[in-house]
């Protein structure tokens, strides 16, 4: 997502701020931040930098109504997620993508899943990189002589391919290249 | 199976007969799942989660695993029955009070319990007894691949399972053992055991889970994030740094003897003692004597058999399991006569302390 102000770089700060009973929200780059001197939250007026950002030509969506965004499936809102802190329904995870990774970075330290995928979904590019990963275990297990822990990911690798057609055509693939 | 008889029957894990029971209690491994194209139980109406529940709750119990299963909706037990499951560890406090729309289906042996409607469509868990975290997380993951055939799970490329709370995202894990260290406490090193593994990502909560306090020396050591490790690597790393605690508190319990042997045997004696004969025992006092007692156990001054009356009496003796024993309510004083009355009956037996083993030779004659 691209700055509201300079309409250059990417955005990197996610304001939101409620005046006169509206919401408004811009998104800022690192150095229109510095400029705008965001780095004090309570010193500054959204309103303000949303004049100055119509200013620049910006379409920024103003608060005209009520409209906060809410999930078409379920209703939840913004608002609602900062009360509970809980989503709504499996949608709201794709309604509510901006700013996700943010938060999901402090919480796991990661953003993107790996690990077990339903059978029904999975794909040579998903199965591919859990076969790698259960591989990278088993190897550190065996160079650090945990035979007992070694014999598991081995298993689970079986088990893995067992389990999931992809993992099975893509091994049986591997095993026919010279 | 009726309730009844499943209060009968004391769960598996709560006999200590698994690998490294004398530090590994239990181990515990959960999945959070829910179904797409409806809201998550917290967001839904009564309406939508008995929806989901009718959705549910028949092909759990199809599950080869639930042959002759518990399954019962949480407003169909009363207070006593919801707590009893609560204090077995099988529902959590937060599902023993929803209202409709919600119910847990267990298995005979009481070692897999699925708790529908909890804060995500499927909770399901497998409770072991000693350090079995990968045994139950293969038993779970088997579980969790046969519903998916049936059930049609929430996931996302990116996000892996969508659940409830991000704080479960990703492979929608928890997996915790409970660690049992009173020479961690005694020689006053567990606040920095805590420290240590709160600093590389793992939780370490009492007894009862998040907020509850420490009691009998137990603690419940779990992974934080559940985004961007697979289950394997998450249960690994955990595995690792219980092998690294257990360690820790072998060498402490290894040193109070060799350093403090009065202090321990006196601490041992007098748990025993006051447990054996006292006519009015508190929960948190009773708990904490039998750690001290188990810990006897361990050190050969009882029997090592006996730690299984022990770990059977530190649920036993929590208060709804009383009351279902006097098959009526009780007031804290009666609660606290019949605790002490339990145990001084299941103690009976065991024979006189044998503390030969914890005193140094004085003498060295025989060298």
């Amino acid at each position: 997502m691209k700055c509201d102000v300079c309409q250059q770089k990417e955005a990197s700060i996610f304001l939101t701020q409620i005046a006169e009973g509206k919401m408004h929200k811009v998104n800022l780059c690192d150095s229109c931040a510095q400029e705008k001197g965001v780095t004090n939250p309570t010193g500054f007026g959204l309103t303000e930098m949303l004049g100055d950002a119509a200013v620049a030509g910006t379409v920024v969506k103003r608060a005209t109504s009520p409209t906060e965004r809410t999930c078409p499936d379920c209703g939840f809102s913004q608002s609602d997620f900062k009360k509970t802190g809980r989503f709504g329904c499996s949608t709201c995870y794709l309604v509510f993508s901006d700013g996700l990774d943010a938060l999901l970075e402090a919480m796991h330290k990661h953003t993107r899943h790996r690990g077990k995928v339903p059978a029904r979904l999975a794909s040579t590019k998903n199965m591919q990189e859990r076969l790698n990963e259960l591989e990278e275990g088993l190897q550190a297990c065996i160079g650090s002589q945990n035979f007992e822990k070694a014999a598991w990911y081995r298993d689970q690798i079986a088990r893995l391919k067992e389990d999931t057609p992809a993992a099975q055509a893509m091994s049986q693939e591997g095993a026919e290249e010279p | 199976m009726k309730f009844e008889t499943l209060l009968r029957k004391p769960a598996e894990w709560m006999r200590s007969t698994g690998p490294s029971h004398e530090i590994v209690s239990t181990s515990r491994v959960r999945l959070a799942r829910n179904i797409t194209g409806h809201p998550f139980p917290g967001w839904g109406k009564h309406q939508e989660r008995i929806a989901v529940m009718g959705i549910i709750r028949p092909i759990v119990e199809q599950l080869p695993e639930m042959r002759d299963s518990f399954s019962e909706e949480m407003t169909s037990l009363n207070a006593i029955q919801k707590q009893v499951l609560v204090e077995r560890h099988l529902v959590s406090r937060e599902h023993a009070a929803k209202g409709p729309g919600c119910a847990t289906v267990m298995n005979r042996q009481q070692t897999v319990s699925i708790m529908i409607n909890e804060e995500d469509h499927l909770r399901m868990q497998a409770l072991r007894p000693g350090l079995q975290l990968r045994a139950a997380f293969e038993q779970l993951s088997g579980i969790d691949s046969v519903l998916e055939q049936k059930l049609d799970f929430a996931f996302d490329e990116n996000y892996g399972y969508l659940t409830s709370c991000p704080t479960n995202l990703g492979t929608g894990m928890r997996a915790s053992a409970m660690l049992h260290l009173p020479g961690l406490v005694l020689s006053e090193q567990i606040g920095q055991t805590i420290q240590g593994a709160n600093r590389i990502g793992l939780a370490v909560r009492g007894l009862y889970g998040e907020g509850t306090e420490a009691l009998a020396n137990l603690f419940q050591i779990s992974n934080q994030a559940t985004l961007g490790r697979s289950e394997e690597a998450i249960i690994d790393h955990l595995e690792t740094v219980i092998q690294d605690i257990m360690e820790s508190e072998r060498n402490a319990r290894f040193r109070l003897v060799e350093e403090k042997p009065a202090m321990i045997m006196d601490q041992v004696g007098r748990a025993f003692a006051i447990l054996r004969y006292a006519h009015t025992l508190p929960s948190k006092e009773a708990l904490n004597l039998l750690s001290l007692t188990r810990l006897g156990c361990d050190l050969g001054v009882f029997a090592p058999e006996d730690a299984e009356i022990v770990n059977l009496l530190l649920t036993e003796i929590q208060p709804a399991h009383l009351q279902v024993e006097a098959k009526r309510r009780l007031s804290a004083e009666e609660r606290d006569s019949l605790r002490a009355e339990i145990i001084r009956r299941n103690l009976k037996n065991l024979p006189e302390p044998d503390f030969n083993g914890i005193v140094p030779p004085r003498d060295s004659e025989h060298e």
